[in-house]
C-alpha cells in the first residue's frame, strides 16, 4: 500500500524550531536531508503580513494559524479515576502547526535556565535534604550541564538577534541585567526593547521594595539585524499582536525569519508539507529505524527510507509518536516502571491585576517580550527553609498587549454585562495592567502521558491521553509568589489590587502557556530516561529527539524556548562530530 | 506557467524564472515540495473577507428580532456610544454561525460523547450555530409561558435584563439546555462583535475601539513607546482603512 | 601508449566533431562559454521551468502571439547539434536560426551582435557540452501574417545595425570591458532602454527605462532624481551581486537576472559594468515635475493611508531598512516618470531575490484587497511627491488600468 521513495540520509519529523536547525546543520555537511510537515507552508508576506496579521478574532480567538483538533488532539483527565475525555476545541494550551510550528507564533521570551535547574534533584537534596522532596515527586538531574550547554544558548541567541541585557559575562555581574542569571559568554545580540509606562512603574515599586529589575530578554527585535546564517531580522514596532500572532515586520525570530531562508538554498535539502508521519519503522530487530511512514492529504501513504530519524514535532507529539512505533518502554504508572510518558510537567502561572490612578497606560503598546521582570524568586535563587514547598518563577510586568476582544479589565464586582459594564470597561482599560509570575512544574509519579484506549484520530490511531494535576508543591509555590508579586504591586500605589495565586485542579479549559514537557526525557539512566545526554534514544540508536520540550526532566521556572533551541545546537553538535563518524549508541 | 512579454526580448517573469526553476509540483494531493528557494506566488494570501450588510444568513427573521434586543440590553446604548445593536452585534454573531465557526469546523467531533468534569471541557456534540438554534427555541418558549405569550424583543427592558440574569445564573430553567452555559455563549459573541475589526460586521465604526481608546489594526508605535502618560492621539483604523483613507472633494 | 591515446582523441573529434574548430575540447574554453553564458544569461529564456538545461521549450507570450524557446542542446535532430559555426555566429551577430530563417528579435541578436566572434564561439565550445535532450520545439507559434520570418528583414532594416562593439580608447580597460558586458552579453538596453512602436531601441535615450507587460524597468542613466544618479559604484556592485543595496532590493524579472546572471558574475566584471554605467552619459538632472503640494486633498489621504499600512516597514521617514525594506526617500524607483512597477507592487506585492550574498528574500504583500483605485493612486502620489522626492501624481484610471491587466495576466 504504501508507495516507497528513495532513500535519504536524514528524516526530519517536523519543520519547526527544532527541526529547522537540525536540517540547517545537517545539510551544510552534505548529507541528503528531507523534513516532514503535518501543515502548511507559512511565509511572512503571504501568511501574516502587516496588512492583516492584526485580527485579533482571527489570530487569538478563532486560532488561525494552530493546530486544528480534527488534524490531531489529546484527550485529558486530572487523574485516575477519571475517565480521559477528548479536548475538542483546545484553549488551556495551544499547539502549533505548519512549517515554523509555534516559532511564528510565540512571544518570544527568551530565557535560559538556571546552573542550578540543570542539578536539581542533588542541589535540593543537599541543600535541604531529602526528606524535604515529596516522595512522589520524580524530578532529576539533567544528563547536561549548564556550563556544557552555554555556548549553545549563545548560539540560539545570536541565531534568533534576541534583546535583552547581560547580569553576568564570564562571572562578572553587570548592571541592569539579570544578577541571578547563569555565567554569559557575551552580551545579548542586541539591546533591550524599550519600556512603557507600566514596566517602569513596576520596575520604580521593585527596586523600591529591595528587588532586581532588568528587561525581560526578548525575540522581538530592538533593532535590525543579520544573523550568523546570513538572514536579515527587521526591528520589532511594539504593534502588540504578538503571541498567537505572526509577524509581519520580520522582527519576530522564527524559523521563517532566522533559518529557511539559508536553509532552502541547500540542493540537498527538501521539505515536504501537508503530509504527517504517521510511524517511525523499525527492522525485524526493533534496534534501528529504517524510515518513516507519511500520508498526504489524499490519503496516499509513502515509505521514507533514511539512515537518521530526528523527531522535531511538538513535545507531545513527539511522545504519541514514539508510543505508537513502539520505541522504548511506556511508562506504567502503576509500578513505575518504563519511561516514554514519564514526567510529564507544564508550568505553573499566577497574575496580580492591577488599577492605577491617573495613568495613560498605552496598554496596546507592547511587545510579545518586553517588561520588566525580577528573578529573585525563581528556582533556589531564595532560601526554600521553612516554607514548605521547592521551586520558583520570574515575576514583572511582561503584559504583551491589550486586545478588547480579550483583554479589557474592570474593577472586582463589576457585572459582566450592562451599563455599568460599558463604562467600568471604558474608564478602566487605559489604567489597569496585568502583572504575572511564570514558575516551575516539577515532575511527579501521577503526571504522565501514554495512549487513549478509546478515542482515535483520523488515521485510527490512539490518541495521546495526559493526565495531570496540579500537587501542593505548586500550589503552595504559587500562593508565595504571588503574595511578593502582590507586595510589589502595592508600592506601585494603585486604587485596586487583585491577586489570583493558582489554585486546584488544573483547568485544561484556561489559558496557561503552551509549556508543555517531558515524556521523552533525556538523562544519564535509561531506567529513568528514554534519550542519553545527546537526546538519542538508548533503545534505537539512529533515533534523536533533537531538543523539543519533551527532552526536559520538569519544567522550571523559565519559557522552554531559548533551552530547546540550545539542545538543538548541542544535538545537532553531537551528531556531527560523533554519531557520523561512528553511528552507533553514544553513550 | 505562462510568462508575459513583450515582442522585445525581456527577462521572464519571476512566476516563472527563480521560484519556477526549483520549485517541483509534486503528483501528492496539496502536498507541497519545496527545495531549492523560499516560494512565493502572487494572488495566494489570504485576506479577510469583509462581511457584507444584507439579510440574515443565519438566523430566521424571529430569532434575528431576539437576538437584537438581547445585545441591546448587554451592551446598552448610553452616552458613551451606541450599543450591542447599533454597532452590528447580531449582524456579527449572524455571519459567524452561518461561516466555519458555527459549523465547529476543525474541532474534534468524534464520538463518544461523555459528560465529564469542568476542566475537561465542552464534551457535546452541537456546534454553535446548533446551540443557537436550540437555545433561542427554548428562550422563545419559555418567554411565551411565563410572559403571556409574548417575545423577549417585546419585553420591557428591565424585564429583558431580568431574563438574561436569570439565564446567566442558571435560574432560569430552560428545556434541554444549559441556559448559563448558554448565555455565556452568547455574551462571549456578543463582547466578540462588540470589539473586533468592524470588517466581520460589528464593532460599525469603530464604536468599540473608540469607547476605550484603542487605535485598532495598527502596526508601529515605535515613536510612542517613550512617551509615557500621553493620549495616542492618531483615530482608530481598521483592517479595511478609516475615512480619512478616502480623498475628500 | 600515450600517442596512440592523442591519435584517437583527434580522431574521434575529427569522427564526431567536423562541425567544431579546434580547441573545442580545451577546459578553459568551454569554462569562458559556460561563463558568457550567464553573462548573457541564455538560461533565462532556453531552460524552461523544471525541465533539463537549455532544452528550449518555455513560452513567451507577447502581445504578438507566442514564441518558444528554441533547444539549444547539442542534440542533432531537435537541438543545434549539426550547427555549423558560421551558422551560430550568425544567430547571435544577425539573427540568423537554422538554415538563415530570421529570428524573432526576443532572442536579443540586436545587443549579442556587440560580442567578439572569440567570445561567441566559446559559447558555441560550451553548448557542445551540455547533455543532450531529444525536445523537438516549434518555436513559432506567432499568428498570421506575423509568423512570416520575411517580415523580419523589414524590421531588421529599420531597427538593427550588426556590428561588434568598438572599444573607446579614451576610456580605461575596466571601462571598456563594462561596456562590452552591458551592451553585448548582458544585453541590458533590451529591457531598460525605450522601445519604438515596431519594438526597437531608441538608440538616443539608451537606459532611461522601458515598461514590459506590467514591469517598468527604471532608468539607469546618471539622472540623480530617476536614474543611478544618486548611487555610488559600490551600491550598483553589491546590487547586483547579492540583489540588494542601501537603497533598494531587486525584483520582478531582474530578480531573475541577479539571480541567473549578475549575481553570477565575477567581481572584475562587477565591478566594470558599475564603472561604466556610472559614467555613462545621459546624466545630470532632468526637468523636475513640479511636487503635489502637501496640503492636497490627494496628498492628505495618502498620508494616512502611509502611515496606517506603509510605516511599519518604510517608516514615517520612508528610510525603509536596508537590505529589507526599500527606501522611499530619494528613490529613482519611486520618482520613475512610469508608475507601472509601483502600482504593480502595491496591489499584487512581490519578493526580493535571494542570493547567497543576501539570502533573505522578503516579501513586499499584496494590497489589492485592501485599497480601491482611488487610494492606491494617492498614496503612490504621496510618495512620489514627500521626503523631497518629485513625480507626477498618480491617476485612479491608471491604477484601475493596471489593476484589470494584472488580473489577466499576472
Amino acid at each position: 500500500m504504501a508507495r516507497k521513495l528513495p532513500a535519504k540520509d536524514v528524516v526530519i519529523i517536523g519543520l519547526g524550531w527544532t527541526g529547522a536547525i537540525l536540517a540547517y546543520e545537517l545539510a551544510k555537511t552534505g548529507l541528503n536531508v528531507v523534513a516532514i510537515e503535518r501543515g502548511p507552508w507559512r511565509d511572512t508576506a503571504t501568511d501574516f503580513p502587516p496588512a492583516y496579521a492584526q485580527d485579533e478574532l482571527r489570530y487569538a480567538v478563532r486560532l488561525d494559524l494552530f493546530l486544528r483538533p480534527e488534524q490531531q488532539t489529546l484527550t485529558f483527565r486530572n487523574n485516575a479515576s477519571q475517565t480521559a475525555l477528548p479536548i475538542r476545541s483546545f484553549s488551556g494550551f495551544l499547539p502549533g502547526n505548519g512549517v515554523g510550528g509555534a516559532g511564528i507564533h510565540w512571544n518570544g521570551q527568551t530565557w535560559r535556565f538556571l546552573p542550578t535547574d540543570f542539578q536539581l534533584r542533588s542541589h535540593l537534596e543537599g541543600r535541604y535534604g531529602k526528606a524535604a522532596l515529596p516522595a512522589d515527586m520524580t524530578i532529576q538531574d539533567w544528563p547536561v550541564t549548564y556550563d556544557e550547554l552555554e555556548p549553545y544558548y549563545d548560539r540560539f541567541e545570536k541565531l534568533c538577534g534576541t534583546s535583552g541585557k547581560a547580569g553576568n559575562i564570564r562571572g562578572q555581574k553587570q548592571a541592569g541585567g539579570n544578577p541571578f542569571e547563569g555565567w554569559r559568554s557575551s552580551e545579548y545580540p542586541t539591546p533591550p526593547l524599550k519600556q512603557g509606562l507600566g514596566a517602569t512603574l513596576f520596575a520604580e515599586a521593585a527596586r523600591k521594595t529591595g528587588h532586581s529589575p532588568f528587561p525581560q530578554p526578548a525575540s522581538n527585535l530592538s533593532e535590525a539585524y543579520v544573523n550568523p546564517l546570513g538572514v536579515k531580522l527587521g526591528q520589532c514596532t511594539y504593534c502588540g499582536f504578538c503571541e498567537r500572532f505572526g509577524c509581519g515586520n520580520y522582527a519576530k525570530a522564527s524559523p521563517q525569519t532566522c533559518v529557511l531562508p539559508a536553509l532552502l538554498r541547500f540542493p540537498n535539502f527538501s521539505a515536504q508539507t501537508e503530509s504527517e508521519v504517521t510511524k517511525i519503522n523499525l527492522d525485524s530487530t526493533g534496534k534501528r529505524a529504517t524510515g518513516v511512514t507519511y500520508v498526504d492529504t489524499s490519503g496516499q501513504e509513502w515509505e521514507q527510507p533514511a539512515d537518521i530519524v530526528l523527531m522535531c514535532a511538538f513535545s507531545f507529539f513527539n511522545v504519541q509518536l514514539m508510543l505508537l512505533s513502539g520505541i522504548g518502554k511506556p511508562y506504567d504508572p502503576q509500578t513505575g516502571q518504563g519511561v516514554v510518558g514519564r514526567n510529564y510537567a507544564y508550568q505553573t502561572t499566577s497574575s496580580v491585576s492591577v488599577i492605577l490612578k491617573d495613568k495613560i497606560l498605552n496598554p496596546f503598546i507592547a511587545t510579545g517580550a518586553h517588561g520588566m521582570i525580577i528573578d529573585d524568586y525563581n528556582g533556589d535563587n531564595f532560601d526554600h527553609t521553612g516554607l514548605g514547598f521547592v521551586g520558583g518563577g520570574y515575576m514583572g510586568f511582561g503584559q504583551t498587549g491589550a486586545r478588547p476582544i480579550q483583554t479589557r479589565p474592570v474593577p472586582k464586582g463589576t457585572p459582566k454585562w450592562g451599563a455599568e459594564w460599558k463604562k467600568a470597561t471604558a474608564e478602566t482599560y487605559q489604567r489597569a495592567c496585568s502583572l504575572a509570575t511564570h514558575a516551575s512544574s516539577y515532575s511527579y509519579k501521577d503526571c504522565y502521558l501514554d495512549l487513549d484506549p478509546t478515542y482515535k484520530d483520523r488515521f485510527g490511531r490512539p490518541l495521546l491521553r495526559m493526565t495531570f494535576d496540579f500537587h501542593d508543591n505548586e500550589l503552595k509555590m504559587s500562593a508565595y509568589l504571588t503574595d511578593r508579586l502582590a507586595e510589589i504591586a502595592k508600592a506601585m500605589d494603585p486604587v485596586e489590587l487583585v491577586a489570583s495565586p493558582r489554585k486546584g485542579p488544573y483547568d485544561s479549559t484556561i489559558y496557561q502557556t503552551t509549556h508543555n514537557t517531558g515524556g521523552t526525557v533525556m538523562g544519564a539512566d535509561p531506567a529513568t530516561s528514554v534519550l542519553n545526554r545527546y537526546c538519542q534514544s538508548w533503545d534505537v540508536h539512529n533515533v534523536f529527539v533533537p531538543g523539543g520540550a519533551s527532552v526536559f526532566p520538569q519544567n522550571h521556572g523559565y519559557n522552554p524556548t531559548d533551552t530547546v533551541g540550545a539542545l538543538a545546537y548541542w544535538a545537532a553538535d553531537a551528531i556531527r562530530n560523533r554519531y557520523l563518524k561512528n553511528p552507533g549508541p553514544l553513550v | 506557467m505562462s510568462c508575459t512579454t513583450s515582442l522585445q526580448p525581456t527577462r521572464r517573469l519571476l512566476l516563472c524564472s527563480a521560484a519556477a526553476f526549483f520549485f517541483v509540483g509534486t503528483t501528492l494531493a496539496r502536498a507541497r515540495t519545496l527545495a531549492g528557494s523560499l516560494p512565493w506566488e502572487a494572488g495566494t494570501a489570504t485576506p479577510p473577507v469583509a462581511v457584507r450588510p444584507g439579510p440574515w444568513m443565519f438566523f430566521t427573521a424571529d430569532e434575528a428580532a431576539v437576538v437584537e434586543a438581547a445585545v441591546d440590553r448587554l451592551i446598552p446604548p448610553d452616552n458613551r456610544g451606541p450599543g450591542g445593536k447599533d454597532t452590528g452585534c447580531a449582524v456579527f454573531i449572524d455571519r459567524q454561525l452561518a461561516g466555519p465557526y458555527g459549523r465547529a469546523e476543525g474541532l474534534y467531533t468524534r464520538p463518544p460523547f461523555m459528560p465529564g468534569a469542568a476542566t475537561q471541557g465542552y464534551q457535546l456534540p452541537d456546534s454553535p450555530a446548533a446551540r443557537y438554534r436550540t437555545g433561542l427555541r427554548a428562550l422563545a418558549e419559555y418567554i411565551k409561558g411565563n410572559f403571556a405569550g409574548k417575545s423577549f424583543r417585546d419585553l420591557a427592558p428591565g424585564d429583558q435584563d431580568t431574563v438574561l440574569k436569570g439565564l446567566e445564573s442558571g435560574s432560569i430553567v430552560l428545556k434541554d439546555v444549559k441556559s448559563a452555559e448558554f448565555f455565556a455563549l452568547l455574551l462571549a459573541n456578543t463582547q466578540e462583535g462588540f470589539f473586533a475589526d468592524p470588517i466581520y460586521g460589528g464593532n460599525r465604526d469603530m464604536a468599540s475601539w473608540r469607547l476605550i481608546g484603542f487605535p485598532g489594526a495598527r502596526y508601529d508605535y515605535r515613536d510612542w513607546v517613550d512617551r509615557h502618560n500621553e493620549p495616542y492621539p492618531l483615530p482608530p483604523v481598521s483592517i479595511m482603512g478609516r475615512s480619512d483613507w478616502t480623498v475628500k472633494d | 601508449m600515450m600517442r596512440r591515446s592523442l591519435t584517437a582523441t583527434v580522431l574521434f573529434a575529427g569522427l564526431t566533431g567536423a562541425a567544431f574548430a579546434q580547441d573545442t575540447q580545451s577546459f578553459d574554453r568551454i569554462e569562458r562559454g559556460r561563463y558568457l553564458a550567464v553573462l548573457g544569461d541564455c538560461a533565462g529564456c532556453h531552460t524552461a521551468p523544471g525541465g533539463a538545461p537549455f532544452a528550449g521549450g518555455l513560452a513567451l507570450q507577447t502581445p504578438f502571439g507566442t514564441l518558444v524557446a528554441p533547444n539549444i542542446t547539442p542534440d542533432p535532430e531537435t537541438g543545434i547539434g549539426n550547427m555549423s559555426n558560421d551558422d551560430f555566429l550568425a544567430t547571435l551577430h544577425e539573427g540568423r536560426g537554422h538554415n538563415g530563417k530570421r529570428l524573432y528579435p526576443a532572442m536579443p541578436y540586436p545587443a549579442y551582435t556587440k560580442m567578439t566572434d572569440d567570445d561567441v564561439l566559446a559559447m558555441r565550445a560550451y553548448f557542445a557540452t551540455i547533455a543532450p535532450v531529444k525536445n523537438p520545439v516549434v518555436s513559432n507559434q506567432l499568428p498570421f501574417p506575423l509568423n512570416i520570418r520575411l517580415a523580419m528583414a523589414f524590421w531588421n532594416g529599420l531597427n538593427f545595425t550588426p556590428g561588434r562593439y568598438q572599444p573607446n580608447p579614451q576610456k580605461s580597460a575596466v571601462w571598456n570591458r563594462g561596456a562590452y558586458i552591458v551592451e553585448g552579453p548582458a544585453h541590458c538596453g533590451t529591457c531598460h532602454t525605450p522601445k519604438t512602436l515596431l519594438g526597437g531601441d531608441k538608440n538616443n535615450v539608451a537606459l532611461t527605462g522601458a515598461t514590459l507587460q506590467g514591469w517598468f524597468a527604471p532608468d539607469i542613466t546618471n539622472d540623480t532624481r530617476k536614474g543611478i544618479g544618486g548611487w555610488s559604484i559600490d551600491d550598483l556592485v553589491q546590487y547586483l551581486k547579492k540583489g540588494t543595496n542601501n537603497w533598494t532590493l531587486a525584483s520582478g524579472p531582474m530578480a531573475e537576472a541577479v539571480s541567473h546572471s549578475t549575481s553570477q558574475m565575477n567581481d572584475d566584471d562587477i565591478l566594470a559594468i558599475a564603472t561604466y554605467l556610472k559614467d555613462n552619459g545621459e546624466g545630470g538632472v532632468s526637468a523636475k515635475p513640479a511636487v503635489v503640494a502637501a496640503n492636497n486633498n490627494v496628498m492628505h489621504a495618502g498620508a494616512a493611508i502611509y502611515k496606517d499600512s506603509c510605516a511599519a516597514c518604510h517608516k514615517d521617514s520612508g528610510q525603509g531598512e536596508a537590505n529589507l525594506f526599500p527606501r522611499l526617500a530619494g528613490s529613482a524607483l519611486v520618482q520613475s516618470d512610469d508608475p507601472t512597477t509601483l502600482a504593480r507592487v502595491v496591489l499584487h506585492g512581490t519578493r526580493a531575490v535571494a542570493t547567497a550574498g543576501a539570502p533573505t528574500g522578503p516579501a513586499m504583500p499584496a494590497f489589492d484587497w485592501r485599497l480601491d483605485d482611488a487610494q492606491v493612486a494617492a498614496v503612490l502620489t504621496y510618495i512620489r511627491s514627500n521626503w523631497g522626492n518629485a513625480a507626477e501624481a498618480v491617476s485612479a484610471t491608471a491604477v484601475a488600468t493596471q489593476r484589470a491587466s494584472l488580473a489577466k495576466s499576472p
